[in-house]
């Protein structure tokens, strides 16, 4: 296999600068097994070799660069020559059923400013700090009201589907206003949504499946509005014509599905983390300080990374980066996950430990598109981290940790069951 | 030190409140930055520099 692709037409291959390997790696590449919670060592090797971006290819046979630095991925990803558009020729998309959806599943998520911006800036009212810090009471709430159901029946139990899951799920359908007993229905498709394995049919038909719900409750929240997001961008947007209900559904799918499928990982795999080291988790569940417990959170989003596939770009200029030059129309993964184990932003950064100041971490992204909800997230993880091992304080893995079933093709990291006893 | 925030930068991350309550804070209608104290004392600087740095739009410019 050769650098030419039928997707990079404009000479780079030819770059002398990009000779460093006789072949792309392929990307991604798999962990190992024995270290679950570290990204893949061949990428670690690859990053080894210096903080230039490498050339890779994919599922597709397209080799855009991969940039594993912190400093080359923060400079990017705010870098208004780079676009997030899957409308550019050689954007590199992670799976084909994100490809085959993606007129489809199109936001601002996958738009440029000024576009961008218009449409993010209709939805970022609930997620303020001010408005997440008033959910917490009822964040609170929730988590109390699962532990107590999940203490009151049988040992061992899946706490993926007890407690992971419908934490984030409850939250999300409230602030939404999704009727949370559809939740088989929703969490299923989302399920297809971010894993990586499925065929470009099912991805379409679980993308139109959500669509086609959410639009249908629009319309019952035109009609009767209640106090919810929904509601309100029906009234804001829809009935001013500023969005059609399409568009807002499809905006609803994507807000639905980031705000459980991500948090939910962080839970359940922060959780397997912590029953890794003790002694850390001891010093989480002693906790008095609130701050201690956010730099946890933010330190537990740094070392996991779960969204372990890539930022993807795809450059609109020529832009030298660390020695190499990224042709105009190249495309560019940006290994967060690496820049989060960037020993220059984070010393030691293979070690977890709760004390850390990694708040600078990359796990939301960065540039316009970090992610909108993580607000949100940070509180719901405050909550849950410091709720759970306190009300449980025996709390452990009823398997070996190598049972766990690790979600190596997701999208998303996480695990799909963590069955815990106490 | 001198504080300026560009609105039109701004994503409304949030992630300036979080770091610095007492210098910025978040239009309730968009989460767009506010600054409450373009010239902040000397106890909150170390702060305000932290929020500069983690601004994923770059919006926070600080001059000494």
């Amino acid at each position: 296999m050769t650098d030419t692709s039928t997707d990079t037409s404009t000479g780079t291959d030819r770059h002398p600068a990009a000779r460093t390997h006789p072949a792309p790696a392929a990307y991604p590449l798999d962990r190992d097994a024995r270290c679950p919670f570290d990204p893949p060592p061949e990428l670690r090797r690859l990053r080894d070799q210096g903080q230039a971006p490498d050339k890779v290819q994919l599922w597709d046979g397209s080799t855009p660069w991969l940039v594993t630095g912190y400093a080359e991925q923060r400079a990017l990803l705010s870098d208004p020559r780079v676009s997030a558009d899957t409308r550019q020729p050689s954007y590199p998309f992670p799976t084909a059923g994100i490809r085959a959806r993606r007129d489809q599943a199109r936001t601002f998520l996958s738009m440029d400013d000024p576009e961008h911006a218009r449409l993010r800036r209709m939805v970022t009212a609930p997620f303020t700090i001010k408005r997440v810090e008033a959910m917490r009471p009822a964040i609170q709430r929730i988590v109390d009201d699962l532990l107590d159901r999940m203490l009151a029946g049988p040992r061992p139990v899946d706490l993926v589907q007890a407690f992971a899951l419908p934490v984030p799920s409850m939250v999300i359908c409230e602030l939404l206003g999704v009727p949370y007993a559809d939740h088989d229905f929703f969490q299923l498709n989302s399920s297809i949504l971010v894993n990586g394995r499925q065929s470009e049919d099912a991805s379409r038909q679980a993308q139109q499946n959500l669509v086609d719900y959410l639009d249908t409750l629009i319309g019952r929240k035109l009609d009767q509005p209640a106090d919810d997001l929904l509601s309100k961008l029906g009234q804001e947007q829809v009935a001013t014509g500023t969005l059609t209900r399409h568009d807002l559904a499809v905006t609803s799918v994507l807000l639905l599905v980031a705000g459980h499928e991500t948090t939910a990982n962080m839970i359940a795999l922060g959780t397997a983390a912590l029953l890794e080291h003790p002694e850390q988790l001891a010093e989480l569940r002693a906790a008095e300080d609130p701050k201690l417990i956010a730099g946890a959170v933010e330190e537990l989003l740094r070392y996991l990374t779960i969204v372990h596939s890539g930022r993807r770009r795809v450059a609109l200029e020529d832009i030298d980066v660390a020695g190499r030059t990224i042709r105009a129309g190249d495309g560019i993964v940006l290994a967060t996950d690496m820049g989060n184990r960037d020993a220059d932003a984070f010393p030691d950064p293979d070690r977890l430990d709760i004390h850390r100041e990694a708040r600078h971490h990359v796990a939301f992204g960065f540039g316009p598109h970090q992610c909108l909800g993580q607000p949100l997230a940070r509180v719901e993880l405050q909550v849950v981290y410091g709720t759970l091992y306190r009300r449980i304080p025996g709390l452990r893995l009823a398997v070996g940790i190598d049972e766990v079933p690790f979600k190596h093709d997701g999208l998303v990291y996480g695990v799909y069951e963590l069955p815990v006893t106490w | 030190m001198r504080v300026t925030v560009d609105q039109d930068k701004c994503v409304g991350s949030g992630q300036c409140v979080l770091a610095a309550d007492r210098v910025f804070d978040q239009r309730d209608e968009d989460g767009i930055v506010v600054l409450l104290d373009p010239e902040p004392p000397q106890e909150v600087q170390q702060d305000v520099r932290r929020a500069a740095m983690i601004c994923p739009a770059l919006a926070i410019d600080l001059t000494d």
